[in-house]
């Protein structure tokens, strides 16, 4: 049985497309309040998984439950869960309050108050007035913010989030992510949000999970997500760590398993030899807050990140390579 | 080529251009002229005289209302069986993926590729096999084929520039499917189905070749004027009923291309 305090759990669940297995055999634990990220590339299972919560879809094997109720076999509007989708799919054919109170229209709630609510909700989404606008008038982050208000207004228990972020450009991103994240803690409902940029899952979400190939790979804080990546997988995907093979692990943990080490835990020395890994600088990429190296240590390909300020080796240098062992973070998948 | 860019058309062309226009369009005038002619058994031009008087003997001959609301009555319910079937074909080509679906696609639009007697002849030859009595009913069922492929090429249009994720949206936020096609779906592709719908109608209202094959002793409208032109009496009548016609089929059309011009619009406004 489901636990009660859980907002959504999964039990096997599978979504096959006929030999298409989209998701497969998940297992999850959405707490209830928390803003949880479905991070994955694209064709993993994350937004499949996030139709079944709504509804759209309905799993070809396993359970769904919504707060401790059985989801089987119910249809999205009797759902208590509300989406914001990737395209926003307003209605065009109506005005912004009429689309924000459509929810409240179609059950029924008397006009007067569906329209108090709705500008209500333009409120909490800082559009106040803009109820007489047509969607096509409005600009691409305003949409975003309408989409909000009309899934808002419906007071869900769960408001899923379909890669919200993604037609909006960067600077609107990072303005919309602080915002979303107030708006979560401030209503205390839970947010599901589906992402493919690891940024934005790591730095919004309570927890996340990692989605490949219709399986979770890992389910964890954004630390343990990105300090401790259980597979070759999440290393790799989230923020490009350093995928180690079992023999250089063994050297190190004495363990015969993948490893996984961060960019910025990699030590440069300008030297041709002392105790460390001997390498050679490919080449250098400045970002601004840091340098991105990349290396050959004996013909293993690794990235670091040093700061700014930091003395920079040339390309082509030979260099030797530290590392505090505690920052070799040995993985789950064997050699 | 780019064409001048001060719009300017040389001479010969524009001339070329309004010969092809007076030639399309003469004729038509020339049928409006001969419904006020005082010469009654044979076109004589030009005209010996000008009389409204066949205006009034066209509003007394019964066989003429029959006729015209045998045409009314069958283009309406075509297009009523049009409407509803076409609507439906279309949601499920546009909103769904499946097997032969591009087949389907192709089969509904068949019959107005097909020429009308193959239509006529088929529909003809179904009918007596199956025992099914020439009635106004097979008439009906014969211009459906047609009326049915108009209001689906309409809709099928306004679906595929309709985002699917907005039925969904409707569902998500509590609507029952009733309420997202009364709330959701009517709205966005109600001009497509007038447009389609009038289309339809006027197809059907100025139909001859399938309903000479699905009819039996009934006589539509343009029937009517075909038996009619043979006969050497009251002829200018056929012309005063060509002008209805001509109007009646004429206005639709206008508004359904009026009515699809903003639809583009409306779709527009929405990206």
């Amino acid at each position: 049985m489901a636990n009660m305090t859980s907002a959504v759990s999964f039990q096997k669940v599978s979504r096959h497309f006929g030999s298409v297995r989209a998701v497969d055999g998940v297992d999850l634990d959405i707490r209830s309040g928390e803003f949880f990220a479905m991070l994955g590339p694209s064709g993993s299972g994350k937004t499949t998984c996030l139709r079944l919560i709504a509804g759209f879809e309905q799993p070809t094997a396993g359970h769904i439950a919504i707060f401790g109720e059985s989801a089987d076999g119910v249809p999205p509007y009797r759902r208590n869960v509300n989406t914001v989708f990737q395209d926003y799919a307003l209605f065009p054919h109506l005005n912004v309050l009429d689309n924000v109170a459509y929810g409240l229209m179609v059950k029924g709630v008397a006009k007067a108050e569906r329209m108090s609510k709705a500008e209500e909700a333009l409120k909490l989404v800082q559009l106040p007035g803009y109820g007489g606008r047509r969607p096509g008038q409005l600009s691409g982050g305003q949409r975003q913010r309408v989409a909000l208000a009309r899934a808002l207004v419906n007071e869900p228990k769960v408001l899923l989030l379909d890669e919200p972020l993604g037609a909006l450009d960067l600077k609107l991103r990072e303005n919309m992510q602080e915002e979303l994240k107030l708006l979560q803690k401030a209503l205390g409902i839970t947010f599901v949000f589906v992402t493919h940029d690891q940024g934005e899952a790591l730095s919004m979400a309570d927890r996340v999970a990692v989605f490949n190939n219709g399986r979770v790979a890992q389910i964890g804080t954004p630390e343990e997500i990105y300090q401790k990546p259980q597979t070759r997988f999440v290393a790799d995907f989230v923020g490009s760590s350093n995928v180690l093979p079992p023999d250089f692990v063994k050297r190190y943990s004495g363990q015969n398993r993948w490893g996984s080490l961060r960019p910025e835990a990699i030590r440069i020395t300008r030297a041709t030899s002392g105790d460390g890994v001997p390498a050679r600088v490919l080449s250098l990429h400045y970002m601004g807050a840091a340098t991105r190296l990349a290396l050959d240590a004996q013909g293993l390909r690794l990235n670091a990140t040093l700061p700014a300020g930091a003395a920079l080796p040339e390309q082509g240098e030979s260099v030797v390579l530290t590392f505090n062992r505690e920052s070799l973070h040995v993985m789950e998948d064997g050699a | 080529m780019r064409s001048d860019p001060n719009g300017r058309a040389p001479l010969p062309l524009k001339l070329a251009a309004a010969a092809g226009l007076l030639f399309l369009h003469l004729p038509i005038l020339l049928i409006f002229v001969y419904a006020f002619t005082t010469e009654e058994k044979s076109y004589q031009w030009p005209p010996p005289g000008l009389t409204l008087q066949w205006f009034a003997v066209t509003w007394n001959r019964p066989d003429v209302w029959q006729a015209l609301q045998l045409s009314v009555q069958v283009a309406s319910i075509a297009t009523a069986i049009a409407l509803v079937l076409g609507t439906l074909c279309a949601a499920a080509i546009s909103s769904s993926k499946f097997f032969g679906r591009e087949a389907i696609s192709l089969l509904v639009i068949l019959p107005i590729a097909l020429p009308g007697i193959i239509t006529g002849i088929s529909l003809r030859s179904a009918f007596s096999l199956m025992e099914i009595p020439f009635s106004t009913w097979t008439i009906m069922l014969g211009h459906a084929t047609f009326c049915v492929v108009v209001v689906y090429n309409n809709a099928v249009a306004r679906f595929r520039r309709t985002s699917g994720s907005m039925i969904e949206a409707s569902m998500d936020l509590g609507a029952k499917g009733l309420q997202t096609f009364r709330h959701v779906v009517l709205p966005n592709i109600g001009t497509a189905l007038v447009a389609g719908g009038m289309l339809a109608f006027a197809l059907s209202f100025d139909e001859v070749i399938v309903t000479t094959f699905t009819a039996g002793q009934q006589q539509t409208l343009p029937i009517w004027m075909l038996e009619e032109l043979i006969r050497p009496r009251q002829r200018p009548v056929t012309n005063v009923v060509a002008m209805v016609v001509v109007l009646v089929t004429l206005l639709p059309i206008l508004a359904a291309y009026y009515l699809t011009r903003d639809g583009d619009q409306i779709a527009g406004s929405g990206k």
